[in-house]
């Protein structure tokens, strides 16, 4: 075991893991955390805590895991390269170690520009692929970038993200195994709504068996309403939402039945295709519907492992 | 070239207000490339700040002129009988001009007509992008001569990012996504295998995070 966390054995057990995303709110309550926590606990394997996303401030994704932590739920420590130097990034996964966080998802981040503080200076001191060898060798290596030992252990289990949506699209797979080269060992991917350009993504992970040397989570967003949709689809990069997604959302009575109608549906299909290890449900600002989406995908109760 | 732009007419005129004798010194390189601080621009603002200062009936000569570089001691010199009859210099080169001509007239106050932008080029008449960060350590042989630094909105080395879309970057529809232009040039020259290599993490300080930078040649000094 790399890191000894839930979400690594549930994955290297060869089982179908399912996380979902908690996002720290725009405030100080830890009753917001504690509550999604409590709410997501039993359908999911391990919590994402959003890292300033979107660019917009909010709670620590450091806070927010070990909020979550107290409760007992596993968490994903979300860290963007956006907002921290080296310095910062290694000092902050020393405490993650020290307060036995042990899954890091390494970002980049969406750019500052979109944020609430679009005149901020962004760092991007290293990449999210650097950081993600950093990680890497932090664990591994008991090493900082610049070579120096550190006392202790980082038993870290490392996730990256990856956007099968983006162009160009011939060159996903390389970034993809770009950050399985750096240490990448889960991958939890942008939000699914154009399936078949995600079955040929995968296909290309395949062709390279990437799928052999790291676990990919398929990202799904749950939609709301039409109006979610229509946004998401023009004015989201890099997510491809298609028109026939976006009229099933405008043409039914029941918005938000239709939405969880076509995630399962995705959910559905994506287990078909070799190489998907598990789920990733972005549902923001709609944690409520995540453990009956989980239930009627069939895949509870999650495993004890 | 460094892309310079002149500053509002408003902020100019407030920056000089009641600084009596006013010479506007254009540069002939880099600013009038820029056509922003060029002598033909410096006549212009002349004009301009004179027109100013007699509609607020304010009292102070308004003179134009330029030398070809002033980040050069020796063109600076040039101009060293003529500053000392102004007040202030209103300078209309980059950064590094202004204050070469501040530090050469310690005695003058040295006022910035322009903002410096860039170090750019000349895409067509009236537009300039930038091209190079001056970053210490050039990495152009490995990308296909498309800079990754300068013209990554995330400073990416192993890009491109999850928001890249039809060849422009997300954060404007107007901006090309360099990563996207060095995965085309690459594989029109077909090397793009070169980018199956992880970048190592880079050393910022040739970038200016070391410090404020100086080359010293050795070999030139006298």
């Amino acid at each position: 075991m790399k890191s000894g966390s839930n979400l690594e054995k549930i994955l290297e057990s060869g089982q179908f893991a399912v996380t979902a995303e908690c996002g720290p709110p725009k405030g100080t309550s830890a009753m917001v955390v504690q509550r999604k926590g409590e709410l997501l606990k039993f359908c999911c394997d391990a919590l994402n805590v959003t890292d300033n996303q979107t660019a917009i401030v909010r709670m620590s994704s450091f806070s927010g895991c070990v909020l979550l932590k107290a409760l007992g739920v596993e968490p994903v420590l979300q860290m963007v390269v956006r907002d921290r130097n080296r310095l910062a990034l290694q000092g902050d996964l020393l405490g993650a170690a020290a307060l036995g966080i042990h899954n890091v998802l390494c970002l980049s981040g969406d750019h500052q520009r979109f944020g609430n503080h679009p005149t901020a200076k962004g760092v991007y001191d290293i990449d999210s692929i650097q950081f993600i060898r950093t990680v890497k060798d932090m664990r591994d290596e008991h090493k900082f970038i610049n070579g120096e030992a550190f006392s202790g252990d980082a038993p870290f289990y490392i996730g990256a993200a990856a956007n099968p949506f983006a162009d160009p699209f011939e060159f996903r797979v390389t970034r993809l195994a770009k950050k399985v080269k750096a240490g990448a060992d889960f991958i939890q991917t942008q939000g699914i709504f154009d399936v078949a350009k995600f079955a040929e993504w995968m296909k290309g992970v395949r062709d390279r068996g990437l799928h052999e040397k790291t676990h990919i989570l398929a990202g799904l967003i749950p939609i709301k309403s039409v109006g979610m949709a229509r946004y998401m689809a023009n004015n989201v990069s890099g997510l491809s939402v298609p028109k026939q997604i976006v009229d099933r959302m405008a043409d039914t009575k029941d918005p938000k039945e239709e939405g969880v109608k076509i995630c399962l549906e995705t959910i559905e299909e994506i287990m078909d295709i070799e190489g998907v290890h598990g789920i990733h449900i972005m549902a923001v600002a709609w944690e409520d519907i995540v453990p009956r989406i989980v239930e009627e995908a069939g895949l509870m109760p999650r495993p004890v492992v | 070239m460094i892309t310079v732009e002149q500053k509002e007419l408003e902020k100019i005129l407030e920056m000089t207000k009641g600084r009596g004798r006013l010479l506007v010194l254009g540069c002939e390189t880099c600013a009038a490339m820029s056509l922003a601080g060029g002598k033909k621009q410096a006549e212009e603002l002349a004009v301009a700040i004179r027109v100013g200062r007699k509609q607020s009936k304010e009292e102070g000569e308004v003179v134009a002129d330029a030398i070809a570089r002033q980040c050069e001691p020796e063109f600076v010199a040039l101009i060293e009988k003529e500053v000392a009859s102004f007040d202030t210099v209103l300078s209309l080169a980059c950064g590094a001009g202004v204050q070469l001509i501040a530090e050469r007239f310690p005695d003058k106050v040295v006022i910035p007509g322009c903002n410096t932008s860039f170090l750019g080029v000349t895409e067509k008449l009236g537009v300039w992008s930038e091209r190079c960060a001056g970053c210490g350590n050039c990495i152009l042989d490995k990308t296909g001569g498309l800079c990754p630094i300068a013209r990554c909105a995330k400073q990416l080395f192993n890009g491109p990012c999850g928001g890249s879309t039809n060849g422009k970057c997300e954060i404007s529809k107007d901006v090309d996504c360099v990563w996207q232009l060095i995965i085309d040039r690459l594989t029109r020259l077909d090397r793009l295998e070169a980018l199956e290599e992880i970048f190592p993490v880079k050393d910022w300080s040739p970038a200016g995070h070391g410090g404020p930078r100086r080359v010293v040649r050795e070999d030139l000094e006298p």
